[in-house]
């Protein structure tokens, strides 16, 4: 296993750090990961990070929540064969079409409850996250008030330590990383 | 500082002079006496329904059905005359409550003090301009209404409220109290020159705020906004019951105000955005960037999704309820404006939830024109369900007068709205939040 060098450059303010992290990509250096206590606007585009497709996953999320919720009505209140159909205040017209209005709100919450579960489950998958897993954060402040940019060494490392020093860093480490 | 183009200026003369002549024959062309309506009738009805017919003839000698089949007539002649009328009622009072819509998110950008919309400040209060004109055609169109020149609200009619006379309706004897001419155009003349004189002052501040030394002028207006926006719920709601639930005067909605208030409000952001593209493709608005069209953008989408949410609730309650005195309203909405009914929530939720939906979308010109059409259009459809099928009933059709009615109005409007822009430089320069405004970027 080859062990890697990188620098880890603090803040301890985000306008700081979103100036920093301009200079850094500007330069030419390879920004590894930035760890911050709290999300900073506009950090995803500075970093150049490619946008989200959560939004994808969430619209197709919410169709099958609302299918879903169509089928669920279909055999709770109407399907004649399937099981009870309901006759409710004396509607029992037994047809989807004419009781449709009635299963709306509940094709709607089901659309919600779809995305927003299903969505945070997917981020989660992505972010590799899961109950009990050991924290990544490689600085425990960055849980409290600095933000942390790692950057990776390619034999530059003195030329790196004096870069971000100049760009405001609080403090500039270079750790091996396993 | 704007200048209004002459191109731009000869288009809204050429849509009013259209506005004016389609008009004019629709009052022309409607029906005079009972004879007329009679062929008109008859013309109808040759070819789809002879067997109707027949039974007419068959029946000519039978007294009380001459009498019925006279009130009848009358009943159609009344809604052909409401028609031209109903026609410029409408739009009149689309367009107006457009710049009411305006003021009212103009209001909200002030009293929340958001950083994101002072550039668009001066937009808004050109769109606003058109209040004082259109609320001014849309009080004298009351008052016609009250001098007996046309039927759009029945509960005016001679002896409603009179126990005994043939006329006399007892459900709207017993409102009576609320809706009567002169207390029902008092609340009106109140109304208008509420939301007027807090247009007035709010842009006299605005103005003065750009030569101004200190922020006084921009904290009256916080608060000036704040107080107008307390007096504008409440006015709006009013409003909405006097103007146009009133049409249908046995029936009520208890969310109608939040619903009409939702219907106007989508179209005057809209509005806003199509005239911040339009002054963006001229070259002006320079500090208006991709972000403010983005944002203008989401409250199209937003509040399309809120206009059918309570468009949906109001219908829902009400046909799940299944009461006779409540039904009716969209039983005749469904049975005879089928296509306006439902084409509304097509063209005002989605089409627009499913184009605006996408984060790329939103900031293209093209795309926010194209869905920006087609929710106006939507929007007035809306209205004109509110309106027709309790003026014109089955008679209704979106011909000549209706979108002559339309055209007048887009052209003053137009006219109306660029020349304000042209009064004041586009940027608010002394509004204390104009450089967050100016650098609004995500």
């Amino acid at each position: 296993m080859s062990n890697t060098k990188v620098i880890h450059a603090l803040y301890n303010d985000d306008d700081i750090l979103m100036d920093a992290v301009k200079q850094t990509r500007k330069a030419h250096y390879h920004i590894e990961e930035v760890f911050t206590p709290f999300p900073v606007h506009g950090l995803d585009k500075a970093m150049g990070l490619a946008p989200t497709r959560l939004a994808i996953c969430a619209f197709i999320y919410g169709c099958i929540g609302i299918s879903f919720a169509t089928w669920m009505m279909w055999n709770i209140m109407i399907n004649p064969t399937g099981g009870w159909p309901q006759d409710i205040g004396g509607k029992p017209s037994f047809s989807y079409l004419q009781n449709m209005p009635a299963f709306v709100p509940v094709m709607f919450e089901m659309t919600v409850f779809f995305a927003a579960h299903l969505m945070v489950i997917t981020f989660y998958l992505r972010s590799r996250l899961w109950p009990f897993k050991e924290a990544e954060n490689p600085d425990v402040r960055t849980t409290d008030d600095h933000f942390l940019m790692e950057v990776s060494v390619n034999n530059n490392e003195d030329e790196l330590v004096s870069f971000f020093h100049k760009t405001g860093a609080v403090e500039v480490k270079v750790v091996e990383k396993h | 500082m704007y200048t209004f183009s002459s191109k731009l200026k000869t288009f809204s003369f050429i849509l009013m002079l259209l506005g004016v002549l389609g008009i004019g024959y629709g009052f022309f062309s409607a029906p005079k006496t009972i004879q007329d309506v009679e062929t008109i009738l008859a013309a109808d009805s040759h070819g789809h329904h002879d067997a109707k017919h027949d039974a007419h003839a068959t029946q000519k000698h039978d007294a009380k059905a001459e009498a019925e089949h006279n009130e009848h007539l009358e009943h159609v002649l009344h809604q052909l005359q409401n028609k031209p009328w109903a026609a410029v009622y409408v739009a009149g009072l689309f367009f107006m409550l457009i710049s009411l819509g305006v003021l009212a998110f103009y209001a909200i950008q002030q009293v929340a003090q958001a950083g994101w919309s002072p550039v668009l400040f001066r937009v808004m209060q050109g769109i606003t301009a058109y209040l004082l004109p259109g609320s001014i055609i849309v009080f004298i169109l009351l008052l016609l209404s009250g001098f007996h020149l046309n039927h759009l609200f029945v509960w005016m009619n001679e002896g409603v409220t009179e126990v005994g006379h043939e006329n006399y309706d007892k459900l709207i004897a017993g409102k009576s109290g609320y809706l009567n001419f002169p207390f029902w155009i008092i609340r009106a003349a109140i109304f208008i020159a509420g939301w007027n004189l807090y247009r007035y002052l709010s842009r006299k501040n605005c103005l003065a705020q750009d030569e101004s030394n200190d922020n006084t002028f921009y904290k009256k207006n916080f608060k000036m906004s704040a107080a107008f926006l307390v007096f504008f719920i409440v006015t709006e709601s009013i409003m909405s019951w006097d103007w146009i639930m009133s049409v249908d005067p046995h029936w009520f909605s208890t969310l109608f105000g939040w619903y009409v208030f939702a219907s106007f409000f989508v179209s005057g952001i809209t509005v806003i955005s199509m005239v911040t593209l339009y002054l963006k493709s001229k070259g002006y608005l320079e500090h208006v960037n991709t972000s403010h069209i983005h944002d203008l953008s989401k409250f199209m989408f937003g509040i399309s999704v809120f206009w059918t949410y309570l468009w949906f609730s109001q219908f829902m309650l009400i046909w799940y309820s299944n009461i006779p005195e409540e039904v009716t309203y969209f039983i005749t909405r469904i049975e005879h404006y089928n296509i306006t009914f439902f084409g509304a929530v097509v063209m005002n939720f989605i089409f627009p939830f499913l184009v605006l939906i996408n984060t790329d979308f939103k900031r293209i010109t093209w795309i926010i024109v194209m869905a920006g059409t087609v929710i106006l259009a939507g929007h007035y459809i809306d209205f004109f369900n509110m309106i027709m099928p309790a003026t014109v009933g089955d008679q209704w059709f979106i011909g000549i007068t209706e979108i002559a009615a339309i055209l007048f109005f887009l052209g003053l409007f137009i006219f109306v709205v660029f020349t304000a822009l042209t009064k004041a430089p586009l940027l608010p320069k002394r509004n204390p939040l104009i450089e967050e405004s100016k650098h609004f970027h995500y």
